[in-house]
């Protein structure tokens, strides 16, 4: 076995990936430096760091950042605390277990724009909605979601989505778990939360690393929901930065802008990688 | 406790089975709820309070093959998720292979920057891929829909491929190599054989991440490469209350992915660990 064979295998992968990303990159930082509006063809010629300017000054840009950490670090958290709790309570047989976990992670298979329109018409619509029926049966007034709280339901749509992903990864988990390290515990006269402090989360630490990695790498550029449920709003309000560079590229068809905007996200999603890096890394080493 | 051991025991798993019953059936509600309203006529999807029972009817399921041709839509599904699929193994297993077996000072930063790659939010690539599919005149092919389905899942794949890999002994494969095999012959006979599992539930994963990608499908494609994505898409125009037959469309989009799921679950799970467990 020689050196070159090793690299010969890995080379279709890294180079189509390579040229994915530095293709699109390149164009991107050319288009990002010049006036490129798809509505004004006549206007042209290399202007700087204007598209940049417009795009960070832009009164929604501040709101679309923090809508995106808001809607990923809230995600995260439901999934994470939601999927150890459902995986610990599916993990010893009882009846109905086989049907239960099918039934728990359905809603992964479901694309997001079903996702999408599913809650928008069918749970939260404020007067044929199945939770303003519910309200109403308590005697609430029914809520407006996706006027009232967009943002929230966002999180919401998307939290159902990634839930059962993070309970089938921690269910995946949990199955290596020593039965008997449990049992001498158990023995040994340990409550169950002294169980969950001192022998569940440190096994599952590595998997947690593991959803908020792959949680990150989809949560920063959530769009469909976004796009089929509040087109961003009402206002800014639910627009993160994925949506907002949409909107500058489809909606005023303003591609140089839209580049500076994916030029910005990439800073972002490289800070995020950095983060990413020193947590999951080390985690994933041993 | 007064109670003995035993039907506290006994007590402890009627709890823990309602508990987990009733959380089930409350994550599972809105797709049950869904599927329910694809069965109803449009006045009685809306009626209020919500209907359980009903007479159902297969109305909204021929509506909808009549008006947007649904079997075209789900072959195209199936045709750009299977092949991005195949495409993406076929890509990362090598690369995986030598990355786990061949470990050099280099391999934990190309894994890392592959991840980096993606988590550019697809919108950023918008404008030059949409340029580019332009240029090569594969706007609405589906050649474009799969290539780029095989390179935003390719990130993941040479990860689970990689952990999976991981967790096979060296050992083996030296072992193999000393009786003489060839590359091939222990790729073939010691490797996939115990690679299998991961393989499966890599493929697998990728299938349900193509099948379900809007974000791509809506912008790339049109009436003849779309795929069940966009098909949907096209009922959220708010024309109207129809909501039943908007179910039976979605529920036509998720169904063949979503049975598809439940069957290979168990593969799924073995190999979701993503190098987390040891």
């Amino acid at each position: 076995m020689n050196r070159f064979l090793p690299r010969l295998l890995m080379a279709p992968a890294i180079t189509t990936l390579f040229l994915w990303m530095i293709v699109p990159l390149v164009m991107t930082i050319y288009f990002s430096l010049i006036r490129y509006n798809l509505m004004q063809p006549e206007a042209t010629g290399f202007i700087g760091l204007e598209n940049f300017e417009y795009f960070v000054t832009d009164p929604s840009f501040g709101e679309a950042v923090k809508n995106t950490l808001l809607l990923l670090g809230s995600v995260i958290l439901i999934t994470v605390i939601g999927g150890i709790g459902l995986a610990l309570l599916i993990d010893d047989p009882f009846p109905g277990r086989g049907l239960v976990r099918i039934l728990l992670i359905s809603p992964f298979f479901v694309m997001p724009t079903v996702n999408a329109l599913l809650w928008k018409h069918m749970m939260m619509n404020p007067i044929y909605g199945v939770l303003a029926q519910v309200w109403q049966f308590f005697g609430a007034t029914p809520v407006d979601w996706l006027t009232d709280f967009p943002l929230f339901s966002v999180i919401i749509m998307v939290s159902w989505q990634w839930l059962p992903f993070a309970t089938l990864i921690f269910i995946t988990a949990l199955q290596s778990m020593s039965r008997e390290q449990l049992e001498a515990s158990r023995m040994d006269g340990a409550t169950y939360l002294q169980q969950l402090r001192y022998l569940y989360i440190p096994h599952l630490g590595r998997s947690i690393a593991v959803v908020v990695m792959i949680e990150m790498i989809f949560l920063l550029s959530v769009f469909a929901e976004i796009y089929t449920t509040t087109g961003g709003g009402p206002g800014d309000a639910s627009t993160n930065v994925a949506f907002l560079i949409f909107k500058h590229a489809l909606l005023s068809f303003d591609a140089g802008v839209a580049s500076a905007g994916a030029l910005f996200a990439v800073v972002l999603a490289n800070i995020a990688a950095i983060f990413l890096i020193r947590m999951v890394g080390k985690n994933l080493d041993k | 406790m007064t109670s003995s051991p035993k039907s506290s025991m006994t007590a402890m798993l009627a709890l823990r089975t309602f508990v987990a019953w009733f959380f089930t059936l409350l994550l599972f509600f809105p797709l049950g709820w869904l599927a329910l309203m694809a069965f109803k006529t449009e006045l009685q999807a809306i009626s209020v309070p919500p209907l359980f029972v009903f007479t159902p009817t297969m109305e909204n399921f021929h509506e909808v093959q009549e008006r947007s041709d649904y079997l075209s839509y789900a072959w195209n599904s199936v045709i750009t998720s299977v092949a991005s699929t195949i495409l993406g193994l076929a890509l990362a297993t090598p690369a995986a292979y030598s990355m786990a077996f061949f470990k050099s000072k280099r391999t934990k930063d190309i894994l890392m920057w592959m991840l980096s790659t993606k988590m550019m939010p697809a919108v950023g690539a918008l404008v030059p891929i949409y340029v580019m599919a332009q240029w090569s005149g594969l706007l609405d092919s589906r050649t474009a829909l799969i290539i780029v389905f095989t390179m935003s899942n390719l990130p993941i794949m040479v990860w689970m491929m990689y952990s999976n890999f991981k967790d096979i002994p060296s050992e083996i494969l030296e072992a193999s190599r000393m009786d003489g095999a060839t590359l091939y012959q222990e790729f073939r006979h010691v490797l996939m054989p115990l690679a299998m599992g991961g393989l499966a539930s890599t493929g697998l994963l990728c299938l349900v991440l193509s099948w379900n990608e809007a974000f791509w499908a809506l912008n790339l494609s049109a009436a003849k490469s779309g795929t069940l994505a966009t098909l949907i898409a096209s009922y959220s125009s708010p024309e109207g209350l129809f909501w039943a037959k908007l179910s039976a469309a979605s529920l036509m989009a998720i169904a063949p992915i979503v049975v598809f799921g439940w069957f290979s679950q168990k593969q799924l799970i073995q190999g979701l660990t993503f190098g987390a467990v040891k």
